[in-house]
């Protein structure tokens, strides 16, 4: 229970796939231009991201080790299609703000990345437990960089004006380069607060 | 006239106005982690190139003569990965055949390009906008070439950051995101260059 508990927290602190990792950067850039995407894709990759390791920890001990990652890749693949069409079906106005990044979650590297060093080598539980650590410490992440790129950029959260009139906008961080701008100050924040705590120190690239 | 004028503006801005990294943010992964060197950079951009040209046409042909005839074009993104996978297989094995030192240079990079995101990617834009057979080559290598061009830039001002003083918190990524957020303002410039 203790593990258990202890591989749960591992993804939303100690090895945040966002800030302490750096995988899954593109949607982390990409899709976080307002704050309900930031959700909505944080809910898109913990779905595949579960079912995913657990299919793969099921099938690990007759999956042939050359081979495994074509295997990988297919079963990633099947669960991004299901969620491909489900918003699409469902949620029309999140696909149409997720757009290419949808499918581009096949190519996400923390799902392939804890497939390949979590999932193929422990049981079942674990592996979901693993999975729902990791998917929430992303779409914890993710929507944290979207609620500060969509209070600057356009001065609003989730949709509601936040600031009265006099408050310009600042376009730049709803566009490309506040992204980038947003991701790098963010981790930098997030480095000097865990090493505070006397964690170990992490970023190296 | 008006088709080759065309062609000649989406290799344009598709290198330069919408730059695969700096403004779509596709492929960001190799860009952070494969840039710590100019010529590393140099033989991962070659490398993606190579096969975004290639993935682009075959994809083009697999959903043209494949999935739409036989009526699965929501099995797009399972059969585009596995192609790019088989793909990347295929062309390491050749070149390992065929040219040992061009395989040398390029072949540490091979097995990482399967999972970047701007091949299937561009894959599904030239689906999404439609291109035909010559448009979807001449985007494909527009991108990679774009790609490339993002890479050996930020490769080279990394070069120089490693013996920059810089604070314990921003060493690593967070001064390199600063860093591409940089770059892209500067592509910005670039909008207003195609209509």
């Amino acid at each position: 229970m203790k593990q258990i508990r202890k591989t749960f927290a591992n993804g939303i602190l100690s090895e945040n796939p966002t800030f302490r990792l750096v995988l899954g950067t593109c949607p982390t850039l990409a899709v976080t231009t307002e704050a309900f995407n930031g959700i909505g894709m944080g809910l898109a990759v913990i779905f595949v991201l579960v079912f995913s390791n657990l299919v793969i920890s099921l099938i690990r001990n007759f999956t042939p080790e050359k081979i495994r990652i074509p295997v990988f890749i297919v079963v990633i693949a099947a669960f991004v299609t299901i969620v491909q069409l489900t918003i699409k079906a469902y949620f029309p106005d999140l696909d149409k703000s997720l757009g290419i990044f949808i499918p581009l979650i096949v190519v996400n590297c923390i799902i392939l990345g804890r497939a390949e060093a979590f999932a193929s080598k422990n049981g079942p539980l674990a592996s979901v437990v693993d999975g729902l650590g990791m998917g929430i410490g992303f779409t914890l992440a993710i929507t944290m960089i979207a609620m500060v790129r969509e209070l600057l950029g356009n001065g609003t959260l989730f949709g509601l004006a936040v600031f009265g009139d006099l408050y310009v906008p600042m376009l730049i961080f709803i566009l490309a380069p506040g992204g980038f701008l947003t991701y790098g100050l963010m981790m930098a924040l997030f480095n000097w607060a865990t090493s505070r705590g006397g964690r170990r120190e992490g970023g190296s690239a | 006239m008006d088709y080759i004028l065309g062609i000649f503006l989406l290799l344009l801005s598709s290198i330069l106005v919408n730059n695969f990294v700096l403004s779509r943010f596709l492929g960001i992964c190799p860009f952070l982690g494969v840039s710590s060197q100019v010529t590393t950079a140099t033989g991962m951009g070659l490398a993606v190139t190579f096969v975004m040209g290639l993935a682009s046409v075959i994809t083009y042909l697999v959903q043209y003569f494949v999935l739409v005839p036989l009526g699965i074009p929501y099995m797009q993104t399972l059969a585009f990965i596995l192609v790019i996978a088989a793909l990347v297989q295929f062309v390491e094995m050749v070149l390992m055949k065929s040219s040992p030192t061009l395989h040398q240079a390029l072949g540490v990079y091979l097995p990482l390009i399967t999972t970047n995101c701007a091949v299937l990617g561009v894959a599904i834009i030239n689906i999404e906008e439609q291109y035909d057979l010559l448009q979807t080559f001449v985007h494909g290598i527009g991108a990679a070439l774009g790609f490339m061009l993002a890479i050996v830039l930020f490769a080279g001002i990394r070069e120089r950051l490693e013996t920059s003083p810089i604070g314990k918190a921003f060493s690593g990524f967070p001064i390199g995101l600063i860093t591409a957020g940089l770059m892209s303002i500067a592509f910005l410039g670039f909008q207003g260059l195609i209509k």
